[in-house]
């Protein structure tokens, strides 16, 4: 199972297991990561799941499409890194992976 | 205006538009049949006298169960669809491509008299721009900085509170709390603040509802609130150091231009957007604590629970019953086609309460796992900007109360707003008992 790693804004790190087929944004709610809402319940229409993910696995999770990259437009402190993790679904590539939890979900 | 049809003229179609139906008031209440005994066609609840007396509840109860798209070809508001279930609602909110917010949010149309241009009732790509330029000053840093500000304020106001006597809560908290977090975000001149939440019935209130005599004085209401703000924006020119909303707009190379009229609609949105929501959210907590006293107790032993309860609050009153859409082109839906240029009512008061997602959905319970997914802020492009403004306040207000206070126990009458639209309550006579 994949290991994902999630910096908090207290510079805490949380590391979970993924699981193959379901999102990022799951794994960390599955692990109680603080930080991450996720008010719809991953369906790309709150955007409170929002992480910057860690430049070294930008390739790897790709880009977001036109709905997420509108959701994320509404967030005045989105970043070249932004994404919104139910949208990222956990594979055995992200093994590894590192994102960092902004102060508040918005 | 890229994403209207062709076909829909603004001005022509709808500015002003009005419906032979009888216009009822709150001193001459539409006659109230039980929705069960209603033919289903005929059942219409975008009606002001429902909600006025609380009687909406088994008109959506009925149509989630039997008409989850359901058409009344007659109204005050004209002829509309319904949508009700949870699901439903949430998909029609996402779909901005084919549901326009333009050219106006509320099932009632627009008058006409002051148009004033408002994201909220704009489509892409004019609504990203504009929503951009002003949510910095709701975004996560300014938050930080203005929760010591509030809680400073907002304990103020429950000192000041007669423990022992009746008073109105809405007049004295919810309206007071909201009036001084809008002044705070505006840099409002706090001695004026009253015109605020003064501007803010003005501009929802409808002719019926009692809050200005005539057109005319609304229309001359909301004028001088243009002028007032345009004095503010004079001044505030060159004030690079000010972090309110209107010295950022007027100093932000994107917003310095902005035309007077955009201003003014911008400022008008937060005023409205802020105010009649976390205004009835606080009046709705009292509201449903004193009608669900469990709750109450679990609350005072853990003062933990604020958080989720504030959530809770929010989907058990949903501040605005509805948001409006039109249809850009024809669309499927159970069964039914939306045609192109139909308005379309996204009842939130009814997705709130739709028991496929919430469990005993009319049971006001502080611990409800899923209270966050209610749709009181709607979802997709347009989901309330102010959400956590609003949210913060509320847990403010509740966390300093329990230092400060065992009860809040309503003593009298409930009056309700008479409007289909902002969902919440104009009395709420209390007394305070002292912990
Ligand atoms: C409990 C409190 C509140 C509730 C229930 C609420 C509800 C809503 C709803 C239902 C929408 C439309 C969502 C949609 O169409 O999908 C909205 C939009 C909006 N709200 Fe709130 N609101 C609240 C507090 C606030 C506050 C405190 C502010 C400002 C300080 C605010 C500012 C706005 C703005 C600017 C929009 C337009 C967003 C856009 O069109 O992109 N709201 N709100
Ligand atoms: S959980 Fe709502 S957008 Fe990701």
């Amino acid at each position: 199972m994949p290991r994902l790693t999630f910096i908090c804004h207290d510079g805490a790190s949380h590391e979970v297991q993924g699981e193959v087929g379901r999102s990022v944004m799951n794994a960390a709610i599955d692990n109680l990561v603080p930080g991450i809402d996720a008010d719809c319940g991953g369906e790309c229409a709150c955007a409170t799941c929002h992480v910057y993910v860690d430049e070294a696995w930008l390739d790897k999770v790709g880009t977001p499409d036109e709905a997420e990259d509108a959701m994320l437009d509404l967030n005045p402190e989105r970043a070249p890194n932004s994404r919104l993790s139910c949208q990222i679904p956990v594979t055995d590539a992200l093994d590894g992976f590192r994102a960092r939890v902004p102060e508040f979900q918005m | 205006m890229a994403a209207v049809s062709e076909k829909f003229d603004y001005d022509q179609d709808y500015i002003g538009a009005e419906f032979d139906y009888p216009r009822y008031s709150k001193d001459n209440l539409e006659p109230y049949v039980d929705p069960y005994e209603l033919p289903l066609d005929e059942l219409n609840p975008a009606s002001p006298s429902l909600f006025f007396r609380n009687l909406h509840w088994r008109h959506f109860k009925r149509l989630r169960e039997e008409a989850p798209l359901h058409y009344t070809a007659q109204s005050m508001h004209g002829p509309y669809w319904s949508v009700t279930r949870y699901r439903d609602v949430k998909a029609i909110d996402m779909d901005h491509k084919t549901f326009s917010s333009y050219p106006a949010i509320t099932v009632a149309e627009p008058d006409g008299d002051l148009p004033l241009p408002m994201f909220i009732a704009m489509d892409q790509p004019q609504h990203g721009p504009q929503r951009r330029a002003v949510s910095p000053v709701v975004g996560p840093r300014n938050l930080a900085a203005l929760e010591p500000i509030i809680r400073e304020r907002a304990g103020a106001i429950l000192d000041g509170l007669p423990v022992g006597e009746t008073f109105n809560w809405v007049d004295k908290v919810s309206i007071e709390q909201t009036t001084q977090m809008l002044a705070t975000l505006f840099d409002f001149p706090f001695e004026d603040r009253y015109k605020l939440t003064r501007w803010s019935d003005v501009t929802t209130g409808s002719p019926e509802s009692g809050v200005v005599e005539s057109r005319e004085a609304r229309r001359l209401e909301l004028i001088e609130c243009r002028e007032y703000f345009d004095r503010l924006w004079q001044q505030r020119i060159g004030n690079t150091e000010g972090n309110d909303l209107i010295s950022l707009l007027a100093n932000d190379p994107v917003t310095q231009d902005m035309p007077p009229d955009q201003f003014l609609g911008n400022l008008v949105l937060l005023i409205v957007g802020g105010n009649d929501t976390t205004r009835n959210s606080l009046s709705a907590s009292v509201v449903a604590l004193n009608q669900f006293p469990q709750q109450f107790d679990k609350l005072r032993a853990n003062s933990g629970l604020v958080g989720n309860m504030v959530s809770e609050v929010i989907r058990w009153q949903t501040p605005l019953s509805h948001m409006r859409r039109r249809a850009l082109r024809d669309v499927e839906m159970h069964g039914k086609t939306i045609r192109e240029g139909d308005k379309v009512i996204m009842w939130y008061v009814s997705g709130n309460r739709d028991s496929e997602v919430f469990e005993n959905p009319d049971d006001f319970d502080i611990e409800r796992g899923n209270a966050r997914s209610h749709v009181s802020f709607g979802f997709g492009i347009h989901r309330c900007m102010g959400n956590r403004v609003g949210e913060m306040q509320l847990r403010i207000v509740w966390e300093e109360f329990l230092k400060r206070f065992r009860n809040v126990e309503i003593v009298g009458d409930v009056e309700r707003v008479y409007s289909d639209f902002v969902h919440g309550y104009k009395t709420l006579p209390v007394r305070l008992h002292a912990r």
